[in-house]
């Protein structure tokens, strides 16, 4: 018996005729030539998110990320006009790394007026333009003009910014994250700088951990001990069932009911969560920037219904945010590193506390936070294990988890439209993943 | 941190916990990890009833211009919020079922 409304088809995955009902196979998410034709045709061709305007302070400040996926470093610097940029970390004298600190695998940070090389000296401005050669006379036939550092086309949304690794993009920024980039806009992102950043090496393929975090089917279950014994019975009993599911595609969202803030029966939390007021769903107080959630933009608590806790967004291809009704954000991004392997990168972002009582409730929110993740990552590596073993070969997938389904779609179909389709016999039919 | 730091004249008896004052959530995750049951349960309960007058003491003082003693106190109320999943939840100190997983903090509020 459903609890919530669904479409009058009857379901939510059948809103989308294009996605079919039908068991998938999961060998999209072990086989290497797949995985190697989705770093070709997504990684190197979609816009991604490599982190916050707020990690870029004043002009001059810069970081760098490593994507060993594609073999490639960037560093991503804000220039003293404020112009963010992205370039490869690539010196264009002999190849050596520009940018790195001890260990040339790991990122690194920092402010500079201009990127040094460490191994001749050569040095460039923040716009990448070559600005000096060491003994310069020595070399033949210098056109310092051509020998800036390779840009990469770099963009910023609501402060987020975003890099995309093909000489030229198919698409804006804006184009790309279409409409989610109008429909998001205007939240107080940039007023949540109280940011917990953690990240994880998870034995799994990228989109497993997805599939983990845009259904919460798996809740009840997987999660029921971190709920008192009375409310976790409560729980298993209902199951669960989203307010709200929307396909954007390649984007998608699920919107869920949830949240205590503050709880209607105190015996439904745990004691410290009702001493320090905050637990899974983040402080039960929210913070003036949100404005008691009088100004949502358009696409948030799309069901407007009054048990709103949540709403998951996945920003195509790995990046997610999570809006809390109790006013924070928690940011996803999943790196592929292999077929079995990602890196799991996470941010909570809340107001700055103005008050201990306020601090130690966002720190709880994040303790609360990670012993979910924990129970999550590893119960995927138990997945990748047995899918790879080919036991089974089709798996079932329910309404709750349309978002697995879509997801997996639309990384199919970006493959089969500019990959060699011929070469996967077990995929499905074509099917369009929004659901024309 | 250490069992050296000294606490708010109020909170003495909160004294044989000081090792739990500790600067980094790695620091106290770890501490979690290898504390038994017995030692977090006898933090948590030496903890919880004075939770709330820790953070009204805390709360008088600029968040960040916390004096040592006040901001001692804050950081164990931070590592009661990782010893009270053991306590409260799981038994144990480990996660159940978390075997490989880990988090590396890769940037953590300062306090």
């Amino acid at each position: 018996m459903a609890h919530f409304p669904k479409p009058l088809e009857g379901s939510w995955t059948e809103h989308y005729p294009g996605l079919g009902t039908a068991p998938v196979s999961y060998k999209d998410s072990y086989d290497p030539d797949y995985w190697q034709q989705e770093i070709d045709t997504i990684f190197k061709k979609e816009w991604l998110c490599v982190g916050r305007v707020e990690r870029l302070g004043r002009g001059g400040s810069y970081f760098t990320r490593e994507f060993p996926w594609a073999k490639r470093s960037i560093v991503v610097v804000k220039d003293r006009d404020g112009t963010v940029r992205a370039f490869y970390n690539v010196c264009r004298h002999r190849g050596n790394k520009l940018v790195w600190d001890d260990f040339p695998n790991e990122e690194t940070s920092g402010v500079c007026r201009q990127f040094s090389c460490k191994y001749h000296g050569w040095r460039y401005d923040l716009d990448g333009s070559l600005a000096f050669i060491q003994q310069e006379e020595e070399f033949f036939n210098v056109d310092k003009d051509s020998l800036g550092l390779v840009p990469v086309a770099c963009d910023v949304w609501e402060g987020f910014i975003f890099v995309n690794l093909d000489p030229e993009p198919q698409q804006t920024l804006a184009e790309a994250l279409a409409p989610l980039s109008e429909g998001l806009a205007g939240y107080p992102f940039g007023e949540m700088t109280q940011t917990y950043e953690v990240r994880s090496e998870i034995n799994s393929n990228w989109k497993l951990f997805i599939d983990a975090f845009v259904e919460f089917y798996h809740a009840p279950v997987l999660h029921q001990r971190q709920a008192t014994a009375e409310e976790s019975q409560k729980l298993a009993s209902i199951g669960f069932e989203g307010l709200h599911y929307e396909l954007f595609s390649p984007h998608s969202m699920v919107s869920s009911w949830g949240g205590m803030s503050p709880p209607k029966d105190p015996r439904m939390v745990k004691p410290i969560e009702n001493l320090l007021r905050s637990g899974l769903f983040g402080p039960w107080d929210k913070p003036a920037a949100v404005n008691d959630n009088q100004n949502l933009p358009p696409l948030l608590n799309p069901s407007k219904h009054r048990a709103w806790g949540i709403d998951s967004f996945v920003l195509w291809p790995n990046f997610m945010i999570l809006f809390w009704e109790t006013g924070w954000y928690l940011t996803y991004t999943y790196w592929p590193l292999g077929p079995s392997k990602h890196l799991f990168e996470s941010t909570l972002n809340f107001a700055p506390p103005e008050n201990a009582s306020q601090r130690a409730a966002q720190e709880f929110a994040f303790s609360t936070f990670k012993e979910y993740a924990f129970q999550d990552a590893n119960t995927l590596e138990a997945t990748q294990t047995m899918i790879e073993s080919e036991v089974v070969d089709t798996f079932m997938l329910n309404d709750q988890e349309i978002l697995c389904r879509h997801h997996h779609a639309a990384v199919r179909e970006q493959v089969e439209a500019n990959g060699r389709p011929e070469s996967y016999p077990w995929m499905p039919t074509p099917a369009s993943a929004n659901g024309e | 941190m250490s069992n050296t730091a000294t606490l708010p004249a109020d909170f003495a008896d909160l004294a044989p916990f000081t090792d739990w004052a500790l600067d980094t959530w790695r620091e106290r995750y770890e501490k979690r990890l290898a504390s038994s049951m017995d030692e977090m349960q006898a933090f948590y309960d030496a903890m919880m009833p004075r939770l709330t007058e820790i953070l009204e003491h805390c709360d008088r003082f600029d968040l960040h211009d916390l004096p040592d003693e006040a901001r001692n106190l804050l950081l164990l109320a931070f590592s009661l919020c990782e010893a009270s999943f053991p306590v409260e939840a799981w038994r144990q100190p480990r996660v159940p079922d978390s075997g490989s997983a880990d988090l590396e903090m890769v940037r953590e509020p300062p306090l």
